[in-house]
């Protein structure tokens, strides 16, 4: 009954989204008050409806409802309560269900928090976000029915993939849709300011935030599933070039290109064209994300539903709007006519740098992405791109990024001397190549990558810290006192140098020790002497496990005591391995247990892993600041003036 | 990770994981395991997804393995043993493609739109600044008639 009703408001919701899609845009055309004011208690019913409607699958899982096929297909009553929840989205139905939610979600904080904007412009874009509703959901009636029943209900479900019972990836998908999704809104006011003709500071102050928050959560699951990989797959790979990991990947580089190309939007009014380009960019890499993943166009370990059919309906939905999007844009970009102007040393010319190396950054992982594609049509080659390519032409985009970043970061805006604004961040660099100097002459004849990166990462961290410094004129007190803007970018781009840092060291010092064990032995690894102490088959809720016990100790004395883990999950048929890991700032211990040898004894994984953490740490810390850049107060006195504004509507409208 | 790794393993009865690179696999030679181990994360599993055969479970990748290990012990070059695997896998097996024919548009596509960008940037900046370098336009006689009862002189 409950999931009838759940199927029943998510195809009311789309009847709710087509009429959001067309009347209120018909409204801002003519000018009629009351067609374009539908638009707000459109979008909160559409949201209600989908919120009822996930709520209905989700209670299905729950209660283990095994008349629907996705539960069958997805859980078992033996699965704990969290990845019973989870299980929701980790299947292609939930997951789409989820992914409108999300869409229905951001048009409707944007119906709430838009009182500020001008009727028209908020009408269109509360119309463009119910189009792509619209097309989402035909997508999910049509082609992938989460509400579907069984005639006959099995006893009992075949279980969610055990890969996906895990805290990280558990809460991978929604940040990442929340991010992915996010991004949608950015392109609907594209697409509003490109009807309207016009782009002003206050249409990027109004996109910004919408744009902030969809990095924000864009950066948390994208660190999520990257910290995920490092522990469940048992070698403490985190980044692997993977196509659905690309997928995720160019929205984000398009996305934090689109952040600072929209600051120029509203302190300078310059680069309008370009910003209304990258927003319509990012939303058209996050479809192109959601078609790579779900079309199987390129096998990759995360597409978990392989369906030319839904391929096809993605592919003709992505061609719809971007094509439109683009065509608009090809007739109206012209009248964005930009007013500021600037000399070629000033901060507006570094952001347009920080665009060329993002944007080409992402066009190279696009090229190498579809390459194995275009290679097999075009010429007949079946060939690879791996991992081995994307570093090496991907990377000295990154470096580039970030030698010139605390500079450009630093730039006084229209004009700047470079001697001059180098000045407060000398510090910094003389830190960096000291330290530098320090790793090479240390680490003696090893990879050139550990020293770059220092460079690099310290030259972020301490340029940031710099530039704070300076703005508050060196003064402690004024530090507390400086715009959250200020706090914010500083926070991200020292993140970025936390980051580089960890990738750096962790690729250079990685220590690995593969032997066979026996029981009671000890050996040395790095300067550590881990002891295999015991092995025993261990049951958990719905695995069976066979769980050593390691100890680790440096010196004669005690470091961890860890229990990796082999696990098999009878109901799915599969086996997974449960790495063992001690964390540490500095370092990471990590434990692999394998199988039992013919000789007696056990096959040891042991790896020691510099600054592992500090990958991850950087990932949050960007995320951070985007969330303190987002409270600054020229976003909150814009909620104030949409409070006074609100009153004023609501009498506007009741004198109609 | 790699579903289809585990799918593969499925495929024997209910086989227990089997980690990547193998103790009983590795070469007694330090510097020919480290070339070996070296030479491997280039090399794709080729029934595996995105996957090197230094990362990958699979019995393929094992065997592709053991076949780089033998080739180094027998005396070959990297280049050989490469060369070796790609005559008899094709150049699928490579996941740094060689820059070679159609793969040259792969390999320079990333540097050529970088200078293109630059370029396009290049000319957007010098047009921002032949604009600031203009002199401001004088008054217009409306203009300074406003401007006056503005100051209300």
């Amino acid at each position: 009954m409950i999931a009838e009703l759940g199927h029943f408001t998510l195809i009311l919701a789309m009847a709710i989204a087509a009429l959001q899609a067309v009347i209120p845009l018909i409204g801002a055309q003519k000018g009629w008050r009351g067609w374009m004011a539908m638009a707000t208690p459109a979008a909160t019913a559409q949201f209600l409806c989908l919120g009822f409607s996930f709520a209905a699958l989700t209670y299905a899982f729950v209660t283990s409802d095994f008349s629907l096929r996705l539960v069958v297909l997805n859980s078992h009553t033996l699965k704990p309560l969290l990845y019973k929840v989870a299980g929701v989205w980790g299947n292609h139905e939930g997951s789409m269900l989820l992914w409108v939610l999300i869409l229905s979600g951001f048009g409707a904080s944007a119906a709430w928090f838009g009182a500020g904007l001008p009727p028209r412009l908020k009408a269109r874009v509360l119309s463009v976000q119910a189009m792509i509703g619209v097309a989402f959901l035909g997508f999910i009636i049509f082609t992938s029915n989460p509400f579907l029943r069984l005639a006959e209900p099995p006893f009992n479900g075949e279980d969610l993939n055990p890969l996906l019972q895990d805290p990280g990836l558990a809460f991978h998908p929604p940040f990442l849709y929340l991010g992915y999704v996010g991004l949608s809104m950015a392109f609907s006011f594209a697409v509003a300011a490109l009807i309207e003709g016009r782009v002003d500071a206050a249409w990027a102050r109004w996109v910004r935030p919408w744009t902030l928050a969809a990095w924000m959560f864009l950066t948390i699951g994208i660190a999520l599933g990257s910290w995920w990989a490092y522990y469940e797959l048992g070698w403490g790979g985190f980044w692997f070039w993977d196509p659905v990991e690309n997928a995720s990947f160019m929205p984000w580089l398009i996305a934090t290109a689109l952040l600072h190309s929209a600051i120029v939007v509203e302190k300078r009014e310059a680069l309008k064209a370009w910003t209304i380009l990258l927003a319509i960019l990012a939303f058209a890499f996050s479809l192109t994300g959601t078609f790579i993943v779900r079309s199987g166009v390129l096998t990759s370990v995360h597409a978990f539903a392989n369906d030319p059919a839904r391929g096809i309906f993605i592919l003709a939905i992505l061609a719809v709007f971007i094509g439109g999007a683009l065509t608009l844009y090809a007739f109206r970009a012209s009248a964005m006519e930009a007013r500021g102007v600037f000399g070629l040393v000033s901060r507006e010319s570094a952001l347009v740098l920080n665009n060329v190396l993002l944007a080409v950054a992402a066009f190279v992982v696009f090229v190498g992405t579809l390459w194995p594609l275009v290679a097999d049509l075009a010429f007949g080659r079946k060939l690879s791109v791996g991992a081995p390519f994307f570093n090496q032409a991907f990377t000295p985009f990154m470096v580039l990024l970030a030698v010139i970043l605390p500079l450009g970061a630093i730039m006084p805006w229209k004009r700047a001397r470079i001697g001059q604004s180098l000045r407060p961040l000398w510090g910094a660099l003389a830190l960096a190549l000291a330290l530098a100097a320090l790793t090479y002459v240390m680490q003696t004849g090893r990879s050139v990558l550990a020293p770059v990166g220092v460079v690099l990462g310290v030259w972020l961290i301490g340029g940031a810290l710099g530039e704070l410094w300076h703005r508050a004129g060196r003064r402690t007190v004024r530090l507390a006192r400086l715009p959250r803007a200020d706090w914010g970018k500083a926070l991200a781009h020292a993140g970025f140098g936390v980051s580089i840092l960890g990738i750096s060291l962790l690729t250079a010092w990685d220590v690995e020790d593969i032997r066979v064990a026996q029981l009671g032995e000890t050996f040395d690894v790095a300067g550590y002497d881990v002891t295999l102490a015991n092995v025993e088959r261990v049951d958990g809720p719905n695995y069976q496990s066979t769980m050593a016990t390691m100890r680790i100790s440096r010196n004669g004395r005690l470091v961890a005591v860890l229990h990796p883990e082999k696990r098999l999950y009878p109901v799915a048929r599969m086996p997974t391995t449960e790495a063992a890991i001690d964390n540490g700032v500095w370092r990471d211990l990590y434990l692999v247990i394998g199988d039992p040898q013919t000789g007696g004894g056990w096959a040891v994984r042991t790896y020691v892993k510099p600054f592992a953490n500090w990958i991850w740490a950087g990932a949050i810390i960007m995320a951070l600041g985007g969330a303190v850049s987002l409270t600054d107060r020229r976003f909150r006195v814009a909620a104030g003036a949409r409070k006074a504004r609100r009153g004023a509507g609501a009498a506007g409208i009741a004198a109609e | 990770m790699r579903v289809m790794v585990l799918l593969v393993l499925l495929l024997l009865p209910l086989a227990a994981p089997s980690l990547a690179v193998q103790p009983d696999e590795m070469l007694a030679d330090p510097v020919l395991e480290a070339r070996a181990r070296e030479l491997s994360q280039g090399l794709r599993c080729l029934v595996c997804r995105n996957e090197n055969i230094d990362e990958s479970n699979a019995d393929l990748a094992r065997d592709l393995r053991l076949l780089v290990r033998e080739r180094l012990v027998a005396g070959d070059s990297d280049a050989e043993a490469i060369a070796y695997l790609v005559d008899r896998y094709g150049e699928y097996v490579l996941l740094r493609p060689t820059a070679s024919g159609s793969n040259l548009i792969l390999w320079i596509a990333g540097p050529v739109m970088f200078l293109l960008a630059l370029a396009g940037a290049g000319m957007y900046l010098r047009r921002r600044r032949a604009t600031a370098d203009e002199p401001p336009r004088a008054l217009s006689e409306a203009e300074t008639a406003r401007l006056r009862e503005i100051l209300g002189k």
